[in-house]
């Protein structure tokens, strides 16, 4: 018989354990969707780890693709981890995107080459891969990310070696990387005009939940700058550690304070948990009304319908968006991944990315960093959400939707802002905002 | 007062659910040894149950509070069967190398999670809630919803049954001797590979109750399990390894102390100071709430 202090050690290496399931669970399987026709060269399994290039005169070693026919591209999404979810579906729109230009002749003559990499979830891991797809691989571009955390911890990479990322997700805005473009929504593309909307119609007691990282803090700091200077009434923020289902606590705070609408920055599972919870007190949209920014179409299935049907969100394309650009994009995208799955705003997003990114490379007539960027701003592309032009900050132009929920995976737009809104990633144009702005816009 | 109470069932609610998912573990993990990581893919096996038979299963379509129900021991069994399964084919070797089983577990784990992915796709599903389980009642001015005193009945009910099994059959006579002394149990004639089959597909049965439970009110995908399996080995461990009555006390104090820390505070802050109570804990009560001297686990 051993001494009892075996069962201490037990108890320790457990605790261990269960740090090691925490992010053990996120490295599995990558290669789940990967049958794009687009023929990626997936090295996501790859385990080799670069040695870190020295940031010194690493300007020139990038955007000098190899010689042949082909130029290589990275696409860096989490196909394994938490963000697996959302992020394989930008990987596969993004993949459509350039299987598409290639048969249309490709780029400068030259047929596009995906090379897939697994972010994993993890932001250590992107910022090496980004670093391997642009030093290694010498990728004209790299497309990827969706939470800030990655794009942060891809930031200093790019910036260092002096490489493209596009980066087709919405964000919290107030950041301005000469070597990033942003795809998606900064915060006056999605957010203040779903504040518009809820003051416009009379939705004034506004109660802030969120997940507990960078986006919904930014997000609900601007929000309450916009309260104080629009007349909303904020009664509370609450915000829950990103991925916990453990809402009952918020839930009843949330309808104590009477609200009349919850602005939702959940992210994942715990969206799930939340309208559950809330349902189940018996409250539909009718008594309290929430607007999401995170909650799109792929999302409604796992909800649930009868939780969630009424409820607003805030994005600038829908699979609804009715444009003959949007029906090429997603008869294009069911044909290629098959009929039940839906498009949705990052989706669309991470499409676009590839259009952008190629027609500045026409304009350009080179693969060079510095050419692309500049031929880049201006751009005018017909693209499924509507006109998009590229501002010289990076940011896109974009048409704000408010959409409600309708049915499993389809969104009806209820309001748009009539025309494409400038982008202001620093909120440069709002005197309430004065003071918000920090790091590449202070 | 009406806050105090609500919080106090939200600690109860949550409370049941932690026993849920742990009462399978305190079998395998608590009293077997097996540090069981593939303990939340059976919990996500169970969620998948009522969705498989409300989606797919023609005549039960119409019903789903039928169908519901009916997957309540039907989680259990599959669960159960994917416990035996891997007790028999990978943990029947490692007995006397406890940790090896969590890497061998885990693995098992992934792969459990690849094929729900690859059967059920990687975005999350949803079950239509039964409609008698559906609306709320109102308490002292408190809304409690349905699907939570199912949970709270549900996690009390497990408990009535497990202790009737442990201490008046002869099953589960012959796993607590088993537990308490394997080779003395041995020499007495007892068949103690069946036993162990027996104790694991209870157990991993237990933790497919648990995902039903989990379905009414989280996410139903392949990632379900890690929600879970980091709250399940913390109740076990504090209730003191294998002790039934401990993990009780444990899950329900632990779920109080959270809805209270997070009232209080907010849901990170909360979260934290529980996890830093618990450390505290462990470090005067290293067996747990409930201990003595036990030739249980490891002897």
């Amino acid at each position: 018989m051993r001494p009892p202090s075996c069962k201490h050690l037990l108890a320790l290496f457990t605790v261990f354990a269960l740090l090691l399931t925490a992010c053990g669970s996120e490295t599995e399987d990558e290669s789940t969707a990967t049958d794009g026709s687009a023929e990626p060269t997936d090295e996501a399994g790859s385990t080799d780890t670069e040695d870190s290039t020295d940031v010194d005169g690493a300007e020139e070693d990038v955007a000098a693709p190899a010689t042949g026919d082909a130029v290589p591209v990275g696409v860096l999404h989490s196909l394994s981890g938490t963000m697996a979810i959302s992020e394989t579906a930008v990987r596969d729109s993004t993949l459509l995107a350039i299987n598409e230009i290639n048969e249309n002749g490709g780029v400068l003559g030259m047929q596009i080459e995906p090379i897939v990499e697994d972010g994993a979830s993890d932001w250590p891991t992107f910022a090496e891969r980004a670093e391997k797809l642009i030093t290694t691989d010498e990728a004209a571009v790299v497309f990827g990310g969706w939470t800030s955390a990655s794009r942060k911890a891809m930031l200093p990479v790019f910036e260092g070696t002096g490489g493209l990322l596009f980066y087709p997700v919405q964000y919290e805005g107030l950041e301005q990387s000469p070597n990033i473009f942003y795809t998606g929504a900064t915060t006056n593309q999605q957010i203040i005009p779903a504040l518009d909307y809820m003051v416009e119609e009379g939705l004034t007691d506004v109660y802030l939940v969120g997940s507990d990282y960078v986006f919904p803090r930014t997000a609900n700091k601007i929000i309450q700058a916009y309260a104080d200077a629009n007349g909303l009434n904020i009664l509370g923020e609450d915000y829950l550690p990103l991925g916990d289902t453990n809402v009952a606590t918020i839930v009843s705070n949330v309808v104590s304070s009477e609200a009349d609408i919850v602005f939702n920055t959940l992210n994942g599972d715990s969206n799930v948990a939340f309208f559950k919870e809330l349902t189940a007190k018996g409250n539909t949209s009718e008594q309290i009304q929430s607007m999401s920014v995170s909650v799109a179409e792929e999302e409604i299935a796992g909800i649930g319908i009868d939780n969630i049907e009424g409820h607003l969100v805030s994005w600038n394309y829908y699979q609804t968006t009715d444009l003959p650009r949007n029906d090429e994009f997603v008869e294009a995208f069911k044909a290629e991944y098959g009929e039940d799955r839906v498009t949705a705003d990052p989706i669309e997003a991470g499409y676009n990315s590839v259009y952008i990114w190629a027609a500045a490379v026409e304009k350009a007539g080179t693969f060079e960093v510095e050419a692309v960027r500049e031929a880049a701003v201006g751009l005018e592309l017909d693209t499924p959400e509507g006109l998009l032009t590229v501002d010289d900050n990076q940011h896109v132009y974009k048409t704000n939707r408010i959409g409600v929920i309708r049915d499993v995976g389809v969104i009806e737009e209820v309001w748009n802002s009539g025309e494409p809104i400038e982008p202001d990633p620093c909120l440069a144009n709002y005197e309430w905002a004065e003071g918000l702005a920090q790091g590449e816009c202070g | 007062m009406a806050q105090l109470l609500e919080q106090l069932f939200n600690g109860l609610s949550t409370g049941s659910m932690l026993l849920l998912v742990a009462l399978g573990l305190t079998f395998t993990f608590g009293q077997m040894g097996v540090i069981n990581m593939a303990h939340g893919e059976f919990i996500m096996a169970g969620a998948y149950v009522p969705y498989v038979l409300q989606t797919s299963v023609g005549f039960l379509a119409g019903f789903t509070g039928l169908a519901f129900l009916v997957s309540l021991p039907l989680a259990f069994v599959v669960a159960g069967v994917l416990g035996i399964v891997m007790e028999r084919v990978l943990l029947r070797r490692m007995y006397d190398r406890p940790l090896d089983t969590l890497l061998a577990t885990f693995g098992v784990a992934l792969l459990l999670q690849q094929a729900a992915k690859d059967l059920f796709g990687a975005p999350n599903v949803s079950i239509s809630v039964p409609p008698f389980l559906q609306g709320n009642l109102t308490l002292g001015g408190v809304v409690l919803p349905s699907t939570r005193i199912f949970i709270l009945l549900l996690s009390i009910a497990l408990i009535l049954i497990t202790q009737y099994f442990l201490y008046t059959r002869v099953a589960g006579r012959r796993m607590r001797a088993v537990m308490d002394n394997r080779d003395l149990a041995s020499s007495m004639g007892l068949p103690t590979g069946r036993v162990d089959s027996i104790t694991f597909f209870i157990g991993s049965g237990l933790a497919g109750v648990a995902g039903v439970a989990v379905s009414l009110i989280g996410a139903i995908g392949f990632q379900t399990g890690t929600a879970y399996i980091i709250d399940a080995f913390l109740v076990v461990i504090v209730g003191g390894l294998g002790k039934l009555r401990g993990a009780i006390v444990a899950a329900f104090a632990l779920g109080v102390l959270n809805a209270f820390t997070e009232f209080a505070t907010s849901a990170s802050i909360g979260r934290a100071i529980v996890f830093a109570l618990v450390i505290l804990f462990l470090q005067f009560r290293p067996d747990g709430l409930v201990s003595f001297q036990t030739r249980g686990l490891i002897a």
